[in-house]
């Protein structure tokens, strides 16, 4: 078992603590940063940029990832917008501002130094990707637009239409390929990272499996990265692409990295509800779209009128009198549980009773169809195009879905796990947003930990490793990695039961998704940790992988993803049921407000549990970061 | 289930680039309207999983239409029938009960098949890796609005900076050209402030490398209408002139504006 933690927070004021963490690191110089190889898993927003920042600093860095290109990372599906604290609105807005937002946001369950820091790199990656030629949303003027997003009461936000996310991924894969043409980074594409090396008590290198060829490899270098995203698809339904996976993590889990707060999870209110069993995600819908739609299910269960046939007394607008003061603008998970509550009391819409109205009659009548257009035209039309249905004629249909994670590998200050040597960035760490994130905070973090804080990090742990080589290739501590990960690819060909992959996934997520989805109880939680195994056992002895693992076999790379996915299912159980407390998305029926809201127990919950593998996915171990707040005062939320 | 469609499907099936191929004839039934094309083929391969027969090798990921992992020939269209929309996009309500679709992977020479529908698009990486970029080292960039982008040039900027790599223009060209796909991203950074002082190499080298893989524009504008993000033909046109202007540009002198 592991010892005590150690965050390495700086000493200092919080303003202080980066510029003068930054000073007291250990530097590499220019000349000898040739000889460190570092291994950079993952080019989604901090992957691309890490891997891009370290090669222009002249590492030797190796960059892996399973798509056929680095562009096609699940960063690029972001939409709404990035947040910088410029103040460009000259609205009040601040470092500190953005910092305490992003606290409070989190709802007290993140670290304020780490949170105080990406605040203020914040500044630098919008001037950054401004340098790379990403087209953000400008005015008349010719200077940038801001938007406020997601409740925030300063206009922050950094847009590029609807598709940030696309337009900020595709500046770091440009900055990536400039390197990539430079020969500072060596591009491995199709590959996937499926094991980690820890040798002598450090990540020496990554076991990978060629997806063409099926070649069973090692790599190695001085310090591995990882940026490998959230683990969201483990509800089978969610807005991640449909190869988002954990396993790179779970691996690293498993050879001995503390995962934290893996119960936290984000569901974003405004999705398009499944349409039929065979639904393979789950499409997001800005949630500016609750500006101007209101949302409301009809009183009624046997509602069977039209929607323009049912009159306004009949109509439950449940946020709107809920949330008097906030109506239909509520936090992401206060809409989220109540769209719930009323699809479960029977009142939800759609073929499947499956979702809420989204209603913009209101909205055309008072600002006209043309200016509703010119600011939603493009999600109407998306909308249109996956439903069949008209948004500017019948109410859309919106149910929450899973969204992002905000638990992950624990990381320490520098963004190194426990494990010395192994670096985690982007949403694949736990770090920055607590127990929920903002809107436009994701783009942010991504990019600040590749950009800004790995970049100089890394160094603090390479310095003193001057002289040394990687880890031989051909050294027994790969060879037997190497050996294991064929061994399990291959088990999984021989099984031959009677159910795909697929069937298996999706009755996984069936059983995340209501027992550790909005809202968690103990029973519920229980019935989880006894069902969980169960089907894992099934799954073991009947899944059904057809054909080879010399070729392309999608099934083959989904069945080790599939059983990742059901180890860390039983962890965010258990983690669930051991934070007997609500908090962001994290909700505990047993613990709310007599308003129905999340209620924190700050006496015994205000850490960071980190668990620590046992060897088998019931033995795990909980350790505790406790969380102090020196700076933003600990309140409790409330939007009535 | 009400309004399910049964269709017959011509898929093109390939064990791998050296492989021969060819068309295998499937029956799909209880197809929804609401399904998108590749929940249809998801219901495909749990059918052909469970005859034993391997399921066929189909690329998406994000399946919103924005990371371009998808792609296929619908009916001899690139992305199928419905405009503007990536195959990920398109849903079943296109299609009608008793259809036969056809469907095949892209189809040029520089996109090999690496497995039934899944082709090789590497070549666009190559053409980024020589130009695609504007310089800017991390933390060097100067205050985002140190420098005014007129908004109608960075919406231009932005139309180019849509394209989603997908590579249907080139699946959809006669001569398997790459030139919406390069001029797309020439353009991106071309027209915007920032790329100026590397637009006379840039435009160079990335239409000089397009050349060693893809074949030649004849103005078909076949690119244009596959184009799930619509793409105008316009930047081909503003390509080719920077091109033609950039091999008399005298580079020692660009530092002067008049």
């Amino acid at each position: 078992m592991i010892g005590e933690i150690n965050s390495k927070i700086p000493e200092g004021p919080i303003g202080d603590k980066w510029s003068s963490h930054k000073f007291n690191m250990k530097l590499v110089n220019p000349a000898n940063k040739r000889k460190f190889e570092v291994i950079v898993v993952g080019t989604g927003l901090a992957g691309a940029s890490a891997a891009a920042t370290l090669g222009e600093l002249g590492y030797k860095v190796k960059a892996f990832t399973y798509h056929d290109s680095p562009r096609r990372a699940h960063s690029i599906a972001a939409q709404g917008g990035i947040n910088g604290a410029k103040n460009y609105q000259n609205d009040g807005d601040s470092v500190y501002r953005l910092f305490y937002d992003t606290v409070k946001g989190g709802d007290y369950r993140s670290r304020e130094a780490n949170v105080h820091r990406l605040a203020e790199v914040s500044l630098n990656i919008i001037d950054q990707c401004v340098g790379q030629g990403v087209p953000f949303a400008r005015e008349y003027g010719g200077l940038l637009d801001n938007r406020s997003f997601g409740g925030a009461q300063v206009s922050r936000t950094f847009y590029a239409r609807g598709q940030t996310g696309q337009q900020l991924l595709l500046g770091a894969y440009s900055s990536l390929m400039r390197q990539v043409g430079a020969g500072s980074v060596e591009m491995h594409t199709r590959t996937e990272m499926l094991d980690l090396i820890v040798h002598d008590g450090a990540a020496r290198g990554i076991v990978v499996r060629d997806l063409i060829t099926g070649d069973v490899k090692s790599h190695t270098a001085h310090a591995v990265v990882l940026a490998t995203g959230g683990y969201g698809n483990i509800y089978y339904l969610s807005t991640n692409a449909m190869a988002c996976n954990v396993t790179a993590g779970w691996r690293a889990h498993r050879r001995g990295a503390l995962f934290a707060n893996p119960c936290y999870t984000q569901i974003h209110p405004t999705c398009i509800p499944a349409s039929d069993e065979f639904q393979s995600k789950l499409t997001l819908m800005s949630e500016s779209l609750r500006n101007d739609g209101r949302i409301w299910v009809p009183r009624s269960h046997d509602e069977a009128r039209t929607v323009s046939d049912i009159p306004e007394d009949q109509r439950y607008y449940y946020l709107e009198e809920k949330y008097p003061a906030f109506g239909n603008l509520v936090p992401r998970d206060v809409a989220s549980r109540n769209a719930k509550t009323v699809v479960d009391q029977g009142l939800g819409v759609g073929p499947l009773k499956n979702g809420v109205f989204l209603d913009f009659a209101d909205a055309i009548k008072r600002d006209g169809e043309e200016t509703i257009r010119s600011r939603y035209g493009n999600l109407f039309q998306m909308y249109e195009r996956i439903t069949g249905e008209d948004p500017y004629k019948t109410p859309m249909r919106i149910y929450p879905a899973t969204h992002y994670t905000m638990g992950g590998l624990w990381v320490d200050y520098e963004l190194m796990s426990n494990v010395p040597g192994l670096f985690v960035v982007g949403e694949a760490n736990f770090s920055d947003h607590g127990a929920n994130r903002l809107g436009a905070s994701a783009l942010m973090q991504g990019l600040a930990d590749g950009y800004f804080v790995l970049p100089y990090t890394i160094g603090n742990y390479l310095a003193p490793l001057l002289g040394e080589s990687p880890l031989d290739e051909n050294d027994p501590a790969c060879s037997t990695v190497v050996n294991e990960v064929a061994e399990r690819t291959q088990k999984w060909l021989a099984v031959n039961g009677t159910r795909s992959v697929d069937w298996f996934h999706r009755e996984l997520g069936k059983l995340v998704w209501n027992f550790i989805g909005m809202e968690r109880d103990k029973n519920g939680l229980e019935k989880a940790l006894s069902e969980i195994p169960s089907l894992r056992e099934e799954f073991e002895k009947d899944v059904r992988v057809l054909g080879t693992a010399d070729n392309l076999n999608t099934s083959l790379e989904k069945v080790g993803r599939v059983a990742d996915f059901f180890e860390l299912a039983e962890l965010k159980a258990r983690d669930a049921l051991e934070r007997n407390e609500s908090c962001g998305g994290h909700f505990r029926t047993e613990s709310q407000t007599p308003e129905g809201e999340a209620l924190r127990d700050d006496e015994d919950y205000a850490h960071v549990a980190a668990w620590e593998w046992g060897g088998t996915s019931n033995s795990s171990i909980r350790h505790k970061e406790e969380l102090t707040f020196d700076n933003v005062p600990l309140t409790q939320r409330s939007y009535k | 289930m009400e309004n399910t469609m049964t269709l017959t499907l011509k898929v093109w099936r390939q064990n791998g680039p050296e492989e021969t191929g060819r068309f295998e004839t499937y029956e799909v039934d209880q197809i929804s309207p609401d399904m998108s094309f590749l929940e249809m083929f998801d219901v495909l391969n749990e059918n052909l999983i469970s005859s034993g027969e391997e399921p066929v090798e189909i690329a998406s990921d994000c399946r919103e239409g924005i990371c371009g992992t998808c792609g296929c020939m619908i009916n001899g269209k690139a992305h199928g029938p419905e405009k503007a929309t990536a195959t990920c996009q398109l849903h079943m309500r296109k299609f009608s009960d008793g259809d036969t679709i056809i469907v095949e992977p892209w189809q040029a020479a520089s996109f090999p098949v690496i497995k039934d529908l899944v082709v090789d698009r590497s070549p666009l990486d190559r053409i980024i890796e020589v130009g695609g970029y504007i310089t800017v080292p991390t933390g060097s960039a100067p205050d985002a609005n140190l420098i005014p982008v007129p908004k109608d040039a960075a919406d231009t900027a932005f139309d180019a900076a849509a394209c989603i790599g997908c590579g249907a223009c080139v699946a959809a060209c006669p001569n398997s050209a790459a030139q919406l796909f390069t001029s797309a991203k020439v353009q991106h950074l071309n027209l915007l402030p920032q790329g100026q002082p590397e637009r006379w190499s840039r435009t160079e080298d990335m239409v000089e490398t397009m050349e060693e893989y893809f074949g030649s524009c004849t103005n078909h504008g076949e690119c244009h209408e596959a184009c799930p993000k619509e793409i105008p033909l316009d930047f081909i046109a503003y390509t080719n002139r920077d091109y033609v202007k950039s091999k008399r540009k005298n580079r020692k002198l660009l530092g002067q504006t008049s």
